[in-house]
């Protein structure tokens, strides 16, 4: 008995997969009936399970999965179809401003932080020094405009253009310290200090032992 | 077949429960907004005075906007049989915490920003039942909880999507019963799981649409309706894009659509730069008010009121799946 079943589910089975290729144009419900169908034959297959033993129990397991990947291969087809539609309806974001204003204030950053080490320079800082202590600076700013809210304000204008110097980062750090200080500084500050800057630390230190190996070794 | 069930998703309340009374309170932005004479309370600052944290604030909006609309009933909490009350928080701590105060016998309800309406028809159904005499419904939803829960720190700056909706700062709570007078929440039809594959969460007013087409459509087809048997038709909240792709679903059935509008576009001005509009459990609860308010004034008389939640969870969602929405919708007639 349990043989007839599986072979008429697999029939049946078959047949939908045969509209795969044609189920954009369906009717939705010719579509609500085929998915119904597939419920069904889950339901039928899961009592059949429930009663089977040994190999004949896996076969019933097997053909359970089957059916759900087709249940998910109609929808996939609709789901697509949907979003290809609302695609046309969804605003652009403004990539020409945003790329000028994300050009405007990287750049002014960037030069504030070269104005800053030339500053170093004069007051007689090493180059390297120089260089140290404006990125500080830099990063001491950043940390400071997030504190006063005034940041994340600049990053709603420039988008990259701020998020990608190192006040960015700094914005990155200071933002999760001061979002979840409430949880207390072991399991709050402590623990999520990292909840955005983590990947780039993780991936940079990653990165740059990778890169000193490949140095070291052709030098 | 059940006595009150009319097709399969929609109950008919015939002893017809009524909101007697509501109580809103929003927070700053809102209270800048084309409704700022509508609410009840408008903070100045998204914290209240004292409060260590959002979360702490987000509770106590809820709290204030339950005492207000008790109060104008001119009742107490232990008046309450029932209270139901949601928010978007993990394990709904700012509804539990609301329900501490209170000390009413206690559902909590999580249906994203459709909470208050699931909230409504529950509540409608248990007193046409017979089981309560007075019914509290709130929801809530606060822009710094909702933000470092979901997305990113609030202070971290990042530019957020033209299709984002914004979350608002706000709480509504509604008194229900069978005595009074004002609006009566006639029907509800219960909603499924849609998911369209969305998974984006800059865009959930798109993951939601067609939720909302399907309670919408199944609303009229179980009543037996057409969209303009309404006066109108309001989501909460599909934000811009999201009414759009509803429209357009509602459009392609042959439904007109000039009478459908949506919370989100409600409660903002587009000069207050939310882009898609807002969004959250506290907007359709702040904006339903509103609704009432003119209900009761006559300037109309039949709403369908749907809410539209994005059932969001960030760890599904990092996990590569998309995001499963429901909508669930009450009619409310001005007797």
């Amino acid at each position: 008995m349990a043989n007839g079943l599986e072979r008429e589910i697999l029939r049946r089975y078959e047949e939908r997969q045969g509209l795969l290729p044609g189920w954009k144009e369906m009717k939705q419900e010719d579509k609500t009936r085929v998915q119904k169908e597939i419920q069904d034959d889950h339901q039928a297959v899961v009592a059949w399970e429930a009663k089977a033993a040994g190999d004949e129990k896996q076969r019933a397991a097997d053909l359970k999965r089957l059916l759900e990947q087709q249940q998910q291969d109609f929808q996939q087809i609709d789901a697509l179809e949907y979003q290809k539609k609302t695609l046309k309806l969804a605003p652009r974001p403004a990539v020409v401003k945003n790329t000028i204003l994300a050009f405007v204030v990287g750049g002014l950053i960037c030069t504030a932080g070269q104005v800053l080490i030339d500053l170093f320079s004069s007051g007689g800082l090493a180059d390297k020094d120089a260089s140290s202590a404006a990125s500080t600076a830099l990063v001491f700013a950043g940390a400071l405009l997030t504190g006063f809210g005034i940041y994340d304000e600049l990053g709603r204008v420039a988008g990259a253009g701020s998020i990608v110097p190192i006040t960015g980062f700094a914005n990155s750090i200071a933002s999760s310290a001061l979002e979840f200080k409430r949880e207390g500084f072991i399991y709050g500050v402590g623990a999520r200090l990292f909840t955005v800057a983590g990947p780039v630390i993780a991936y940079g230190t990653m990165v740059s032992i990778m890169i000193g190996l490949v140095y070291y070794f052709w030098k | 077949m059940a006595q009150n069930k009319v097709g399969k998703q929609t109950w008919q309340f015939a002893a017809r429960p009524v909101i007697v009374s509501w109580g809103t309170a929003v927070g700053p932005m809102e209270g800048q907004g084309p409704l700022r004479d509508q609410f009840d309370m408008i903070l100045d600052s998204n914290l209240f005075k004292g409060d260590k944290s959002w979360e702490e604030s987000e509770q106590r909006l809820m709290q204030h906007s339950m005492e207000l609309a008790l109060e104008k009933a001119g009742m107490k909490a232990q008046d309450l049989d029932l209270y139901l009350a949601g928010d978007l928080l993990n394990q709904i701590i700012t509804a539990n915490f609301s329900a501490r105060f209170f000390g009413a016998p206690f559902f909590g309800l999580y249906g994203a920003c459709s909470t208050l309406v699931e909230g409504l028809a529950i509540g409608a159904s248990v007193l046409n039942a017979g089981y309560v005499d007075n019914v509290g419904v709130s929801a809530s939803s606060h822009y710094g909880t909702a933000e470092r829960q979901l997305r990113y720190p609030t202070e971290l700056g990042v530019q957020r999507l033209p299709t984002a909706q914004w979350t608002v700062t706000g709480a509504g709570s509604y008194i229900i019963n069978m005595s009074g007078r004002g609006v009566g929440i006639v029907c509800a039809t219960v909603g499924k799981v849609k998911d369209l594959g969305i998974s984006n969460a800059g865009d959930m007013g798109t993951a939601m649409a067609p939720a909302a087409y399907d309670t919408i459509t199944v609303n009229l087809q179980e009543l037996q309706r057409k969209t303009s048997d309404y006066d109108f038709i309001v989501t909460g909240d599909l934000g811009e894009l999201g009414l759009n792709a509803l429209k357009e679903l509602l459009a392609s059935e042959g439904h007109s659509t000039n009478n459908v509008c949506d919370c989100g576009m409600l409660i903002y001005e587009p000069a207050q730069d939310t882009h898609a509009g807002g969004s959250g459990c506290g907007c359709s609860a702040a904006v339903l008010g509103y609704l009432l308010r003119q209900m009761l004034d006559k300037k109309f008389q039949r709403v369908l009121f749907v809410g539209t939640g994005a059932l969001m969870s960030p760890t599904s969602t990092m996990q590569g799946n998309s995001i499963p929405c429901v909508a669930h919708a009450v009619v409310l007639e001005s007797s």
